[in-house]
């Protein structure tokens, strides 16, 4: 793996948000990559920071950020030393998007599929709007949604066809990738499948790069080809999915897809007992020792990121 | 926690003695060709066509049994839910408990039954009212039933809170819903499901807004209670993957009617009808082979309820199309093997 | 609490809430200085209540403001211990009695009247009585000389003989102290003054009694109306007058608007239909006419006005905007789940639903009371109000009624629209803050 053909290099990633009782580490030390053409899932609990990281790398960032720190290297530039304008013109929606959570429900009810969909074109773009409407025409077509429904208000699609129009919005521009924020937890088991087989063919096809985010480890493998998980603002491990899911490393990866129930299998999944630790102060050290069954004592410091089996793990079990 | 310790209501019939008298074949609930047909009216009083949300279900619970409804939104499952529970009032067809008709019948009637049937929901933060702190929550069924006494109350929520390991039990009374994790939430509206001993806990997605790990912690839950108080489970969700672990049968539900029963294992390994088999198909269990494969789904939606297609409702989607028959005819439930029916003219 | 901490974080609410405390302490005052009875019977006036009260006087703290001090009122009565009675018996029934009243008089400008009353006992024969006064020069001047009835008074500046005897210029009670009494613009002459009172008495148990009022132009705290009336009276009553009426109006309404909002939208249907349509007429009616219609055809009786102004506020506006937030909330999951065990309906409005409405109904309720407190104030000056009750409102429409501002008696209408202001500002500062506490999303505005 060579370090500087990577799509997308994060290195040393903080955001931390102030709130009324202190100061939030939703992001904490983060270190990523993306290769171009490659899909990688960041599945973990609610609460560990993985929209936090795709904000952070999106710098959609709230007010009441304390901290905001790091490396982001879009294609070997790094975009933290660009300013708020300079970002939003050439970087966000040019070089990379997002489809956000519950994306269906973020369209405009007021206006029409064919306009919310050349939108981007238009604005980041300056393309003229019978030029982005073309375009729009092409991209919802390549997700699966006929021609026709251009002219057509959000409220007349159903919930599948919705979240690939989301989807179209944020490839229109052509990015070199596209963040997911969990595109299918709403929808059904069928339109779901459906979903996945756009998101394939469209990376095979347009040679684009997803990085998708899940609470879901059974859907994630739909996609993946490497699997990062996330716990308490940290990334914890990171490896190819070939491998992740037969033998996952970490203690937490284990423990995490002991607990997932299998149609094929006849397992019986376990839970983690406790609950992740508050970010507002995290615990020194490991973060996952205190629900650890494999803890020892130099797990009261903080563990490095060491690489074992093909995987980034970041435990002292495998120093 | 005796049956005695409750003093409950009753109208018509005297339920407490029937417990004794348990065997699994007994039929606790009898569904018999239920339909419930929503009505469309323009301008609020013109008549134009029904939303057919249930069209056409029957089946048999027996006590202590616990079976799954699965499908996709728009089935009919969660209006069926609504019709067990009494909320919606079927247009025709009806709903037996015990042998008494619990369909159709007026508020004041229905009451033994609602002590009889605890509902769980998907939302855990949304079923408890934020205003009221845990113990009043679990107070208020007992309330509306007459339990009047306040320390039999008190000792029966002990009972429940402990039963759903929600320790220390003192603290706890005192929280209200926003200080209580998703997981916790959860178990407060189990707890108050059973709180008045139903011998039926309807189950709508119990788990499907909370996190993988409680995720499994809860069914555990679920699990160890129907088996301690021999509760007959009806499990609604569209998680095939859930429901192997909670159900001894399963029923699949499409557009309004049920197209296939039969043991869980039975039909996990041998699905019969097409919607069955695609439902199966695209269902992932974690493994990297997934990213290499396209899924075969059926093409189209869903239909709309208020013109299914003639015959069989699944044929416009369904690539073993009979032409014909499956465009024609509505299939009958068909005994395809024992203990596993289908409603397909496939296996006529 | 929480939420008295939180109350205590918002300058405007800690404001608003020191002034309804001070308009609480002033209520609890009235009351308890004088009771209800009291204050009507004060407020009702009459010529033995307020008779020897300067009619439309200032404040007395306003002389702080004024480089000429306007007088105060000055007092003697021959009951006082300070004035000796004299008498002497000239035969069996015949007697005398003389006594004298002694004052300084420093002011530039004349009293506003001087006035004597008598108070006589007799049986057939009335006593008679003789008047002098010694100005601070010396000089003796004849007032007059008099039978005295019982009640009976003499009031300077229209006696008729004074009038001419001192030189038709400047009235008698100016006259008699002026510097110069043939001077219009004469100011009056400071120093001692006193006047001399000889009676004579026919019956052997006659006796006379007098008392002397040189009217000032200032009185009290609040100063004095066209009645004579003390202004406190009606302020201070005023004050919890205007809370009761304004606390039971806004609660009365506000709750009673809940309720139906919850019936109609928990029922739906043809219940529903009939509430909002009643609503949307009773939106259109006009609230004060009615009120006016009501009041000239059938009662002014405050108790009257209170309740059609309810009954025309119940269906009022606030019934949509409950029922917006009702019908949020009707479709949670905790009111499916309390259907499911069993909840009738009324359980479910009562228990369920207008617990939801309680953060929202109470800040508007608050923020509604001053309103209702300007309505009673608008049906006095529309002359409407109670007849009998003393209240800011009936200040205001009095001191309109004779020309206060024309006169320059700005006090008359300052002092009830000043505390109209404040009850307006307190409710709302205090009303305000509480809507943002109880609903946090409007805190980030």
């Amino acid at each position: 793996m060579s370090d500087n053909n990577k799509l997308l290099r994060v290195e040393d990633l903080r955001l931390y948000f102030r709130v009324k009782n202190g100061v939030v580490q939703a992001v904490d030390e983060v270190d990523f990559s993306l290769n171009y053409n490659e899909a990688i899932v960041i599945v973990g609990e609610s609460g560990c920071g993985k929209t936090s990281f795709a904000r952070s790398v999106l710098r959609l960032l709230p007010r009441n950020v304390d901290t905001y720190s790091g490396r982001i290297y879009l294609d070997n530039v790094d975009t933290m030393t660009l300013n708020d304008e300079e970002f939003r013109q050439d970087v966000r929606w040019v070089q990379m998007s997002m489809v956000p959570q519950a994306a269906m429900n973020a369209l405009n009810p007021v206006i029409k599929i064919g306009e919310q969909v050349a939108e981007p074109l238009i604005v980041h773009q300056g393309m003229h709007k019978d030029e982005a409407w073309v375009k729009a025409l092409e991209m919802i077509e390549q997700v699966g949604v006929p021609g026709d429904f251009l002219y057509r208000y959000p409220f007349e699609l159903s919930g599948g066809m919705r979240q690939r129009i989301a989807l179209a919005m944020a490839l229109v521009t052509t990015p070199l990738f596209v963040f997911l924020d969990e595109p299918t937890s709403a929808l059904d088991v069928l339109t779901q499948a459906n979903i996945f087989n756009v998101l394939k063919r469209l990376k095979k096809e347009l040679k684009i790069s997803f990085i998708l985010i899940t609470h879901d480890v059974a859907t994630s493998s739909e996609i993946a080809d490497k699997v990062a998980v996330m716990y308490a603002g940290q990334i914890v491990e990171l490896g190819h999915a070939r491998t992740f899911f037969s033998e996952p490393l970490h203690p937490y990866s284990d423990m995490l897809m002991n607990s997932v129930p299998r149609l094929r299998v006849k397992k019986e999944p376990t839970f983690i007992k406790g609950q992740p630790p508050s970010l507002l102060g995290p615990p020194e050290g490991c973060r996952f020792a205190e629900r650890c069954p494999k803890r020892f004592n130099k797990c009261s410091e903080e563990p490095p990121v060491v690489n074992a089996k093909g995987h980034q793990v970041k435990c002292w079990l495998y120093v | 926690m005796s049956v005695e310790s409750l003093e409950k209501e009753h109208n018509s019939i005297d339920i407490s003695n029937s417990h004794q008298v348990v065997t699994s074949n007994d039929v606790l609930l009898c569904v018999k060709d239920l339909h419930l047909w929503y009505e469309l009216k323009r301008w609020g009083f013109i008549h134009s066509g029904y939303v057919k949300a249930v069209d056409g279900v029957n089946f048999d619970l027996h006590y202590g049994e616990s079976i799954g409804i699965v499908g996709e939104s728009g089935c009919g499952k969660t209006t069926l839910m609504r019709t067990i529970l009494g909320l919606e009032k079927p247009i025709k067809g009806s709903i037996e408990f015990c042998g008494e008709n619990v369909s159709g019948l007026n508020v004041s009637d229905m009451k033994f039954y609602r002590s009889e049937v605890g509902y769980i929901q998907q939302d855990p933060y949304g079923a408890l009212a934020p205003f009221m702190d845990l113990q009043q929550i679990l107070e208020e069924p007992m309330i509306i039933h007459g339990v009047k006494n306040q320390e039999k109350r008190l000792q029966r929520i002990h009972d429940v809170l402990t039963e759903i390991k929600m320790f220390p039990v003192d603290d706890f009374l005192r929280k209200y819903p926003h200080m209580l994790s998703g997981g916790q939430q959860q178990r407060a509206v189990i707890g108050r499901a059973m709180v008045l001993e139903p011998r039926l806990l309807v189950a709508d997605e119990p788990v499907s807004m909370l996190d993988a790990s409680v995720q499994v912690e809860i069914l555990r839950l679920l699990q160890d209670l129907q088996a301690s108080h021999n509760l007959a489970v009806i499990y609604i969700t569209h998680d095939l993957s859930t429901v192997r672990y909670f159900s001894k049968r399963i029923f699949v539900m499409y557009a309004g009617k049920i197209v296939e029963k039969a043991q869980v294992d039975e039909l996990l390994s041998n699905p019969l009808h097409p919607y069955t088999k695609a439902l199966l198909e695209a269902t992932p269990d974690p493994d990297y082979e997934n990213a290499l494969t396209y899924k075969e789904v059926p093409p189209g939606e869903p239909p709309s309820l208020i013109d299914p297609p003639s015959g069989c409702r699944f044929h416009p989607r369904c690539s073993q199309m009979i032409e014909g028959l499956c465009d024609v005819k509505d299939p009958p439930e068909i005994e395809a093997e024992p203990d596993h029916l289908t409603a397909c003219w496939l296996f006529d | 609490m929480k939420t008295l901490r939180e109350i205590f974080s918002y300058p405007a609410a800690v404001i608003g809430l020191i002034l309804i405390i001070l308009l609480l302490a002033i209520s609890v005052f009235a009351i308890v200085s004088m009771p209800y009875n009291e204050a009507i019977r004060l407020w009702r006036g009459g010529e033995d209540i307020w008779y020897n009260v300067p009619k439309m006087a200032a404040p007395e703290w306003s002389n702080y403001f004024r480089s000429v001090k306007l007088p105060e009122s000055i007092i003697i009565s021959s009951d006082d211990e300070s004035v000796e009675k004299v008498y002497s018996k000239s035969s069996e029934e015949i007697s005398e009695v003389e006594f004298s009243f002694t004052f300084d008089y420093n002011y530039d400008t004349f009293p506003d009247e001087i006035t004597f009353f008598f108070h006589t006992q007799f049986n057939e024969k009335k006593p008679h009585v003789n008047i002098k006064l010694i100005n601070p020069d010396g000089e003796e001047i004849r007032i007059g000389s008099m039978s005295a009835a019982d009640s009976a008074s003499f009031i300077l500046s229209q006696d008729e003989v004074l009038f001419r005897r001192l030189g038709r210029v400047l009235l008698p009670h100016q006259a008699v102290m002026a510097i110069d009494p043939k001077d219009e613009n004469s100011l009056a002459q400071k120093g001692t003054y006193t006047f001399l009172f000889k009676g004579s008495l026919f019956e052997a148990d006659s006796d006379l009694d007098a008392e002397m009022v040189v009217f000032g132009d200032v009185y009290g705290i609040a100063g004095t109306d066209h009645r004579r009336r003390d202004l406190t009276v009606a302020l201070l009553w005023g004050t919890p007058i205007a809370l009761i009426f304004g606390l039971l109006a806004a609660l009365g309404t506000s709750v009673t608007t809940m309720f139906i909002a919850a019936i109609g939208t928990w029922y739906g249907g043809w219940v529903d239909a009939v509430i909002q349509r009643v609503t949307e007429i009773n939106l259109i009616l006009p609230v004060l006419p009615i009120l006016i219609m009501v009041g000239t055809f059938y009662s002014r009786s405050i108790w009257v006005m209170l309740g059609v102004l309810i009954m025309l506020y119940i269906f009022g506006g606030g019934i949509k905007s409950y029922r917006a937030i009702f019908l949020q909330v009707k479709e949670s999951a905790y009111i499916e789940a309390a259907q499911a065990y069993g909840a009738s309906n009324s359980r479910i409005v009562i228990r369920y639903l207008v617990p939801r409405i309680i953060p929202t109904l109470i800040p508007q309720l608050v923020t509604l009371i001053p309103t209702f407190v300007f309505v009673e104030t608008a049906l006095n000056v529309l002359g409407l109000g109670d007849p009998i009750l003393p209240t800011w409102g009936k200040l205001i429409s009095d001191a309109n009624l004779n020309g206060a501002l024309y006169q320059g008696l700005y006090y008359w209408i300052l002092e009830p629209a000043g505390l109209l202001m404040i009850t307006g500002l307190a409710f709302s500062l205090f009303g305000f803050a509480l809507d943002r506490i109880f609903n946090p999303r409007l805190r980030g505005m």
